[in-house]
């Protein structure tokens, strides 16, 4: 993503307003130059820093001086100001003085026990009075912390005196201290260790708590030699994320794939991190020397086509989506267009936009795929990177409007949602297509929406969601862009939005053209014709006119009759107690850390995965399909191959959590013996004779019975999803987080097995293979809130605080119940024989109302829960 | 139990009421040169200076807070709007500050108690720090960006200064309003905190942020959410939304701040947006059925009226939402929320 949004995991802290790390900035402040130097706070903030670190300790400055100019002057520049600031000094009077300038919520770093107690609770009194976060560094009188013990038990004793001063445990972010390894000290051999061991220890000991570390002391044995450091930056990262790290001050651009990282150097680093091996050190020194200044490019074999003419060679790596000579090839492009006079901008007009050409047309023909496609961006992306910074250079060239950009589309998953897998497909389409896509990013607010769009001259405004609740936000976007005068198209698209809801309640609330694009295939035409000075109105007479059919028949349609909910709870299913489940073997919860990721890699139902990618057909037939059989048989090698280097390298985490409860039905509540009350919906349709109108409870025995429920969740994508956005590969982004909802939902399906095999234990001597399993051909349901029987998203925050999900799983919800991380499913177990899916679908007024004193809500919250099964 | 515990009790069971404009009525009482200035010899004229009427006019001052409280006012605020230094220096009367606010908050003190010991139903009184006409936040000097007319220090004693003779006067609440800077509302949290510690007490804030564009951002550039994590370490009583424009454009702000405010909110918005004469001729009934709207989504706690808005306003408003179900507020869970000039939440 381009723009980094509102909230992270990990936090990507600038660095280089700092004088103290970087040379270049401290020569602009030495010489007075604040005017370049906001420029390096932009530079930061345009590159992604989600918070910048400003520090003015240097001796010959007056750092009070400087901290407050600088604070200032990027006080009015709002793309430097939007973010958050880090007031960085080792004076304390450095950092009141920047607390009087800033006027958001920024960090202090840092305050420490270093003077004693006392005089450690008084700066953190004045950071409160300014409502500042604070970092702590795990120092006291006695000295820095190095060891683990010391570093546990500073930041805990620091701990617990800021709690008991009433200082908010989430303000609270521990620096444990990163020191350098591989010194030839032995006693120095286990920073690396004792650092991701501490902050493994403190993360249970302090709740809220966060981590950070400067990364760069880490290496400072290996001064002037860049790809080593590098490396063991990357290798540290790797391994102290997992353990808690959230934060760190770090060129986010200097960091290395970890799995391109040449086998033999990541070892010998993470042997001296880890301290693996007492001759690590040596070892790494030997190997450092023969990578200080290794090139990388001219190791792989040349092959047939590589004999070509660069432009052709261009256009074949592009449409083969090859991106290994792509930096190369577009730099001897370059050279020879110069060579004759020419622009850099021309090497994108005409041998790159040629190339995306064939990609577009073989595309638009049905000949090339999404998977395909994705790849080819990929390449795309890569050779304009390359070529940006010679743009740039041309000072007397607008790049933007030289690149004639067919368009320009502003995308973004609205608030509430962090689902972003199809936004990111559709993006990479339209800017193979020559759009110029800004992409917001997910769980982004209206005005954000708004504002870029105006202040970037969009076309128009893509919308994309998931979960439910994301379609009023929708409409909520179409209302403020009405109110906001904008008469730009909004495009509307996702998983749960539709013609009919587009048409029935977004473009109601927006003059100006909505199109609801059915899948990415479609939004290029969409996008053309919505530019075309020709189509256009034509175009949008049409969708209008197609959406007035969608009212009006909506309008006159006849609905099915609903019954009153007595006669439908008249109507209620009646179980047959012969099919009633034992009790559970093994009632309460049980959590599981770490699911073997190469049993869920068997449980893996493809065909959904197929289905993400657009290629639509049942696995395995898809791999033999006449029609994109082939694509199909790549794209499932390249997952293959990704699942390989997940399980390998243990990317990923597959956590869940499952409780077994003894409970009671009260009408259409389920009522746990913990006095926890579910209410679910009932079917208010009229049925034909003898079909019952259904209500999950219905499954439950009311004199006493027991139900389930779940929450897995897949971790660890972050760390890999941003190496790759930087490396500009949004092809494997797409891939890994396809592969972490498959994991999720294999999860989901093992750890159901597991319950009805073992921890519930009812289907003890169930033999079902991977088919079976995904046609369901097992005893007892799994329904999702959110999903049609159990319709209601807002049963999440119960069921997470049975299951403790925050803390035994690691799932967040977001304020329109979209689980976090993304690849998450959680649910209900019904273990009764005749317990099935079935689809709430629409509900009468006066099961609304009963359902808001069951919920004790107002019957306005209700209805908003609701509002996908009103009318 | 504290004003703090008083004021969440009585909002725990229906929307509470505000009050309305005090510039609007004192404008329709065409006072003269000599009512404002009465006999304090003052070197300049006084005429504008709202504020020091409660020396010279107090009656219209009370006339005025009368009329609210019968109109339905739980909550009534002081006359004070611009009783600071800064903005009394343009009248010369900045030697006055603390008899003004001293007197302003009696007057009201004195009005509510009689109201409340009438019908038994507490009123509560909030003492008005306005934002003066400095900013800490921007430079009025374009050339210069880094350039600020005040500075951090200067402002939290221009407002000490203010809000401990609003307490002297018997104030329940510091009352932080029309907050178009955000720096300014924080020194205004930093004044009252040095205030808590020369007291040895609680005095409890509410802080209400003014819109300059539609988008949801003050002058300082803050968006709603970005602008309550940089005040809530003041753990306010209520936070809110003032001025700005009207009801009808506060709307998607007033949504915003109701789903993340962990305390109680009050909104008190203009009588609509101003005519091509710069009047506000928005009917009560109008404003009352918009912020109705609010209550009945369970979105507001306190409810007022700022520019425009008369005692008509406030008694439309009183009876339009007296039987709406208050808002619940809501308990987040612990995460770090940092601000820029927008949000920015660490998981």
């Amino acid at each position: 993503m381009n723009q980094p949004s509102s909230s992270a995991r990990f936090i990507n802290i600038g660095e280089r307003t700092n004088v103290t790390g970087s040379a270049a900035f401290k020569k602009l402040i030495m010489a007075g130059d604040y005017a370049a130097a906001v420029e390096v706070a932009r530079q930061q903030v345009e590159n992604g820093a989600q918070v910048i670190d400003v520090n003015m300790d240097e001796g010959l400055l007056d750092a009070v001086h400087a901290m407050t100019t600088f604070l200032k002057l990027i006080a009015a520049e709002p793309d430097i100001a939007r973010v958050p600031v880090m007031i960085d000094s080792s004076k304390f009077h450095v950092i009141e003085a920047g607390l009087k300038c800033v006027s958001g919520k920024p960090i202090v770093n840092s305050i420490s026990m270093k003077e004693g107690e006392e005089a450690f609770l008084q700066h953190a009194r004045i950071c409160m009075d300014y409502g500042a976060a604070v970092v702590v560094m795990a120092f006291d009188t006695v000295g820095q912390a190095d060891t683990k013990q010391r570093k546990v038990e500073i930041c805990k004793r620091a701990y617990d005196l800021l709690v008991a001063e009433g200082f908010p445990p989430e303000d609270i972010i521990f620096d444990p201290n990163i020191f350098a390894v591989a010194t030839g000290i032995e006693e120095h051999n286990n920073y690396g260790v004792d650092f991701i061991e501490a902050v493994q220890e403190l993360r249970v000991l302090c709740p809220h708590a966060h981590y950070s570390g400067g990364l760069s002391n880490l290496s400072f044995s290996f001064r002037g030699n860049e790809p080593v450091r590098r490396a063991m930056h990357s290798v540290f990262l790797y391994h102290a994320i997992p353990a808690g790290l959230d934060m760190a001050i770090v060129n986010a651009g200097q960091l290395d794939v970890y799995d391109q990282i040449d086998p033999a150097l990541r070892d010998a680093c993470e042997d001296v991190i880890l301290n693996r091996d007492p001759d690590a050190t040596e070892r790494l020194i030997a190997l450092a020397e023969s990578f200080k200044g290794k090139s990388v490019a001219d190791e792989k074999a040349a092959e047939e086509w590589r004999g070509w003419a660069v432009e052709k060679r261009l256009e074949h790596a592009l449409v083969k989506g090859i991106d290994a000579h792509i930096v190369d090839d577009t730099e001897q492009m370059r050279a020879a267009i110069a060579d004759r006079g020419g622009r850099p901008i021309e090497v994108i007009e005409g041998p790159l936009m040629d190339g995306m050409n064939v990609v577009g047309d073989l595309f638009g023909s049905g000949k090339m795929f999404l998977p395909q496609v994705v790849k080819s961006a990929r390449v795309m992306k890569k050779a304009v990177a390359h070529l940006i910074p010679y743009i740039e250079a041309e000072k007397d060239l607008l790049p933007e409007e030289e690149r004639k950009a067919k368009g320009k589309i502003i995308m973004a998953t609205v608030k509430g949602d962090v689902h972003d897998i199809g936004k990111n497909i559709v993006g990479v389409v339209l800017q193979c297509n020559g759009y110029d896509v800004i992409d917001l990013g997910v769980m982004v607010p209206w005005p954000t929406i708004l504002a870029s769009a105006n202040d970037n001259k969009a076309d128009m405004i893509g919308l994309s969601g998931l979960i439910t609740p994301s379609l009023d936000e929708m409409v909520t976007v179409a209302e403020e862009m009405q109110r906001a005068g904008m008469t730009m198209p909004l495009l509307i698209g996702g998983a749960t939005t539709s013609k009919v809801h587009t048409a029935l309640k977004i473009d109601p609330a927006y003059e100006g053209p909505v199109i609801h694009v059915l899948d990415a295939s479609r939004a290029v035409g969409v996008a053309s014709k919505l530019l075309s000075d020709t189509q256009r109105d034509t175009y949008v007479a049409e969708v209008e006119d197609e959406y007035v059919a969608v009212r009006d028949a909506r309008a006159g349609r006849t609905t099915s009759e609903l019954l009153p909910l007595e006669e439908a709870r008249a109507n209620a299913f009646k179980i047959d107690l012969a099919e009633k489940p034992d009790a559970p073997a093994q009632p309460g919860l049980h959590v599981f850390d770490d699911w073997s990721l190469e049993h869920l890699r068997e449980l893996i139902d493809w065909t959904p995965f197929f289905r993400a990618w657009e290629l639509h057909g049942n696995y395995p037939a898809i791999l033999t399909d006449e029609v994109v059989g082939e694509t199909a048989t790549q794209l499932f090698a390249d997952a293959n191959a990704m699942l390989d280097q997940i399980i390998a390298g243990k990317w990923l985490t597959a956590r869940g959590v499952a409780g077994l409860w003894p409970c009671g039905r009260d009408g259409d509540d389920v009522v746990l013996d913990n006095g926890v009350r579910l209410p679910m919906l009932r079917q208010q349709v009229k049925k034909s004779r003898d079909r019952a109108n259904m209500c999950l409870a219905d499954f439950i025995d009311p004199s006493g019975d027991w139900i389930g429920g779940f929450a897995v969740g897949i971790h660890g994508i972050e760390p890999h999803s941003a190496r790759f956005q930087a490396d500009k590969d949004d092809f494997s982004d797409i891939l890994l987080k396809a592969l972490a909802d498959r994991f999720a939902e294999a999860m989901a399906e093992a750890l159901h097995q597991h319950v009805r095999t073992t921890l519930w234990g009812y289907a003890a001597g169930e033999q079902l293979d991977n088919t079976a399993l995904i046609k369901e051909q097992y005893r007892g349901i799994r329904p999702a809130p959110g999903y049609p029987a159990c319709p209601d998203h807002s049963l999440k925050p119960i069921l997470f605080d049975l299951l403790d999900a925050p803390t035994n799983v690691g799932l967040t919800l977001t304020e329109s119940f979209a689980m976090w991380p993304t690849a998450a499913v959680s649910g209900f177990y019904f273990g009764h024989g005749q317990a099935e899916y079935f689809g709430v679908a629409r509900v009468g007024r006066d099961q609304v109302e009963d359902y808001a004193q069951r919920r004790e809500v107002d019957l306005a919250t209700a209805e908003r829960w609701l509002r996908p099964n009103l009318d | 139990m504290s004003k703090r515990d008083q004021l969440q009790a009585a909002a725990a069971d229906r929307v509470l009421i505000f009050d309305g404009a005090f510039g609007t009525q004192i404008q329709n009482r065409k006072l003269t040169e000599a009512d404002y200035a009465g006999d304090l010899g003052l070197p300049a004229d006084q005429k504008g200076n709202n504020d020091i009427l409660a020396l010279t006019r107090p009656d219209v001052i009370g006339d005025i807070t009368r009329a609210y409280l019968e109109a339905g006012s739980d909550v009534v605020s002081t006359n004070t709007f611009s009783a600071n230094r800064i903005s009394q220096a343009d009248y010369a009367a900045e030697g006055l500050v603390r008899e003004i606010n001293l007197a302003s908050g009696q007057i009201a003190r004195a009005l509510a108690d009689e109201y409340a010991a009438k019908d038994g139903k507490p009123r509560f009184v909030a003492g008005a720090i306005g934002p003066t006409n400095k900013t800490l936040s921007l430079s009025p000097d374009v050339e210069d960006p880094g350039y600020r007319e005040i500075d951090f220090d200067e402002l939290v004693a221009v407002y000490k200064e203010q809000a401990a003779a609003l307490v002297e006067g018997g104030v329940d609440f510091i009352l932080i309003e029309t907050v178009f800077d955000t720096l300014n509302a924080k020194a205004g949290i930093m004044a009252v905190k040095q205030l808590e510690r020369d007291l040895g007490r609680e005095v409890p804030l509410m802080i209400s942020m003014t819109l300059t564009d539609l988008s949801g951002r003050n002058l300082s550039g803050h968006t709603v959410e970005a602008f309550w994590y940089a005040v809530r370490h003041a753990k306010p009583v209520t936070i809110g939304l003032n001025c700005s424009f009207g009801a009808e454009q506060l709307r998607p702000h007033v949504k915003v701040l109701s789903q993340i405010a962990d305390t109680l909110l009050m909104i008190y918005p203009n009588a609509g947006l101003p005519n091509e004469l710069g009047e506000y001729d928005e009917l009560p009934d109008t404003t009352a059925g918009l912020v109705k709207d609010w209550a009945d989504h369970g979105q507001v706690n306190i409810l007022g009226g700022c520019c425009g808005s008369s005692p008509a306003h406030i008694a439309a408003i009183a009876k339009a939402v007296a039987s709406s179900e208050p808002r619940a507020i809501p308990q987040p869970e612990p995460a770090m929320k940092l601000a820029g000039l927008e949000a920015f939440v660490a998981a």
